[in-house]
């Protein structure tokens, strides 16, 4: 097991040990009207310390692949294939595979909130209406550490919620999420998440209910946090400026799979994805005059439950190669050599029959 | 909090006062009045009432006033407990309906009990095991409490009972305890009387019961907040028991004001196949018999236990649901 990671380590060549590597994960949902793969072969790493941007369009399965990690699939969905790998501290033993794990065990249950943490998008639905901010934060250290005591646990509490931003934060401890502004609620959120020192924070689309104003201050807090903490950051969104802003690396995602991974400066200079680069275009520019549409992408979003034959972007895809692209599903591969190289999913660079997987469906 | 509940408890004095003229307009619908019915009460006993006395009388009870001042006289009355006279009984209403009061209030709060007991669990249950056999067979279950009247399944608790395990389920008490004054032999007598009527009283609120549980809960299982407390790493069934239940509970709260008085007036035709000895078969008589003075007292009565009931789901929702506890704060 500990050689298949460190092969594929040693083929994406990330330089050091990612702390989380995700492989072949498919998540599928079993609904009466028939099976939708959400998440349909997804491939990323996280590396300790830096932010991976997940960028998509509505409903490509980025929220999916979060639950996943965290091992929070809500029924009819179910993980059917693939690992997800949480690396220890070097040297701290081996590397294990969430997937393996039992969704509520003991095991996986330390991981949840311990290891790896979530801050949601609606900050004010994310804490529960009928408990102080506090009453939960204090749950959630007292239960990753059982050795703390009700008062310690409270002290930590508000110390979080300073170290947010959150002013007088001895009193809010005791108030109810929907007594904050919006902008308040997620800083607790954020304090809430960090209680106990993750080493991964994943947010899902964390200022996307918030005004631009608050979405800034939100970003750089997360920066700051991660700068002091060393965290991995894996921040999902569909806002390309946020990722241009925060992200390191990034994947984008495209109908439950990853198209490109790339460092954020390579993506944005010379994307290689017919599909990144259509997003790249939609981007509204400063050249655009106001009230002008903005350049969408060609086509819609298939339903999920009818998904394309081949490469799922094929029916979208200016450049698609006939008898090729709508048979068969091309890999996620690098391009080039280096000690970082981007990895696309296309048979434009790869093509077929080369190395590409001659999955036919 | 104070505001709320001193804005609760004025509407709720203004709906007794709506009640109290009800049951006065109640009392006051017959045809006649009282002295009416004495007449004709007495005329068919054979003395004859002349047209001369019968005035005296009216002026005597006051019915000659116009009718707003007899309602202020009757509240007057009723405020000091004095509900009239039966005519149907030949006693004071309060005579009639006094003990009947006491073990009705024990009946329903026994069939509450019951309703809460089993409906909690089970709408939890059902909403977790969300299309479950489980699930389904208690859907099913709930809907038959709901569609089959409550005195059905007294006939048949009755006839089943008495066929193959001999027992006699009516009645609150053991023949021995029924006319004996109040003990400790006969509170434990009526304790091992209570389970059958509760049961059969409380099914069609406990079928309504889960049905509500199951809807609130399934509302609440779907929201982020439940999510992010299972990536915090609850353990699931805490974390369904902590955060949805204790929210879903809000509305269900609520609803004990109403399934009170429901369950009292629910009761009438069960308290009568199972001969129980609560308000239910006495309001029924009264009202064949136009007994108006017995009659309108119970609607009076029942009209209050409907307001109190209403009070104290209001003081619960603001005791549980922080929402409301701090509002206007
Ligand atoms: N409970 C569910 N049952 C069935 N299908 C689901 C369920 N949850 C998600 N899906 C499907 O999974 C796919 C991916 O959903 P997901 O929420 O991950 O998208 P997303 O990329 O996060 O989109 P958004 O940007 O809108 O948040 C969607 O097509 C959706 O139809
Ligand atoms: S594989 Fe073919 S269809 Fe898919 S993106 Fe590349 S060229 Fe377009
Ligand atoms: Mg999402």
């Amino acid at each position: 097991m500990t050689r298949m990671v460190a092969e594929d380590v040693a083929r994406t060549g990330s330089g050091p040990a990612p702390l989380l590597t995700v492989r072949d994960l498919c998540t599928w949902y079993f609904s009466n009207e028939g099976v939708v793969h959400a998440v349909d072969g997804v491939n990323f790493d996280v590396h300790a310390g830096r932010t991976l941007g997940i960028v998509g369009e509505s409903g490509c399965g980025k929220s999916v692949t979060a639950r996943s990690i965290l091992r929070i699939v809500e029924k009819p969905g179910r993980i059917v294939r693939g690992s997800i790998h949480l690396h220890p501290p070097a040297g701290q033993g081996e590397p294990r595979d969430l997937v393996q794990l039992r969704e509520d065990g003991p095991e996986m249950r330390a991981i949840q909130g311990g290891d790896i943490a979530l801050v949601f998008q609606e900050p004010m639905t994310s804490f529960s209406p009928v408990h102080t901010v506090g009453n939960q934060i204090i749950e959630t250290i007292r239960l990753h550490d059982r050795s703390m005591t009700k008062a310690l646990a409270r002290d930590r509490a508000i110390e979080m919620l300073q170290m947010v931003g959150i002013p007088r934060a001895e009193r809010r401890v005791d108030e109810f999420a929907y007594q904050l502004s919006g902008g308040l609620r997620q800083r607790a959120m954020i304090a809430l998440a960090l209680a106990c020192n993750p080493r991964l924070l994943i947010a899902d689309e964390p200022t996307t209910a918030l005004d631009v104003t608050t979405q800034a201050q939100i970003l750089e807090l997360l920066k700051r946090l991660q700068a002091e903490r060393g965290m991995a950051i894996m921040l999902i969104t569909h806002n390309l400026g946020v990722i241009a802003e925060m992200a390191d690396d990034v994947a984008v995602m495209y109908l439950g799979r990853v198209v490109e991974h790339a460092p954020v400066r390579e993506l944005f200079r010379s994307p290689q994805h017919p599909y990144t680069r259509a997003l790249l275009r939609s981007i509204p520019s400063l050249h655009v005059p106001p009230r002008q549409a903005l350049a969408t992408i060609e086509g819609t979003v298939p339903h999920p439950l009818n998904r394309p034959s081949g490469c799922p972007f094929h029916p979208r895809c200016e450049v698609a190669i006939a008898g090729t692209c709508e048979s068969h599903v091309p890999d996620l591969l690098p391009i080039g050599t280096g000690p970082a190289p981007a990895l696309v999913s296309c048979f434009l660079h790869h093509p077929f029959g080369d190395g590409a997987r001659q999955e036919t469906n | 909090m104070m505001a709320f509940l001193i804005r609760r408890i004025v509407l709720a004095l203004i709906t007794t006062l709506a009640v109290s003229m009800l049951s006065f307009l109640i009392i006051q619908l017959p045809p006649g009045d009282y002295i009416t019915s004495y007449i004709a009460a007495q005329s068919a006993s054979g003395s004859v009432v002349s047209e001369e006395e019968a005035q005296n009388l009216r002026k005597l009870y006051g019915l000659d006033q116009p009718h707003y001042v007899q309602y202020f006289r009757w509240l007057g009355q009723v405020v000091q407990g004095n509900f009239g006279q039966s005519m149907e009984w030949r006693r004071p209403v309060g005579e009639v309906i006094g003990d009947r009061l006491g073990l009705t209030m024990i009946v329903s709060l026994a069939a509450l009990v019951f309703t809460w007991l089993l409906a909690l669990p089970i709408g939890i249950y059902s909403a977790v095991r969300q299309y479950s056999i489980g699930d389904y067979i208690v859907t099913f279950i709930g809907f038959i409490g709901l569609a089959v009247p409550g005195f059905m399944i007294a006939l048949l608790i009755l006839y089943f009972g008495f066929k193959y395990f001999n027992l006699n389920v009516g009645g609150l008490f053991s023949l021995e305890y029924a006319q004996a004054p109040w003990s400790l032999g006969k509170a434990w007598d009526l304790a091992k009387h209570l389970p059958i009527p509760a049961l059969i009283l409380g099914l069609s609120g406990m079928a309504q019961g889960i049905r509500i549980m199951r809807a609130n809960l399934l509302d609440e299982l779907r929201k982020p907040y439940v999510m992010t407390a299972r990536a915090r790493g609850l353990h699931p069934a805490w974390v369904v028991l902590k955060y949805p239940v204790r929210v879903a509970l809000n509305p269900f709260a609520s609803t004990i004001g109403y399934t009170l008085p429901y369950i009292v007036s629910g009761s009438i035709i069960v308290s009568l196949v199972l001969s129980l000895p609560t308000v239910g078969p006495v309001l029924l008589k009264a009202l064949v018999a136009q007994d108006m003075f017995l009659a309108g007292t119970i609607v009076l009565l029942l009209g209050c236990l409907t307001v109190v009931g209403t009070l104290l789901s209001d003081i619960i929702l603001v005791l549980i649901d922080p929402r409301i506890r701090l509002e206007g704060k």
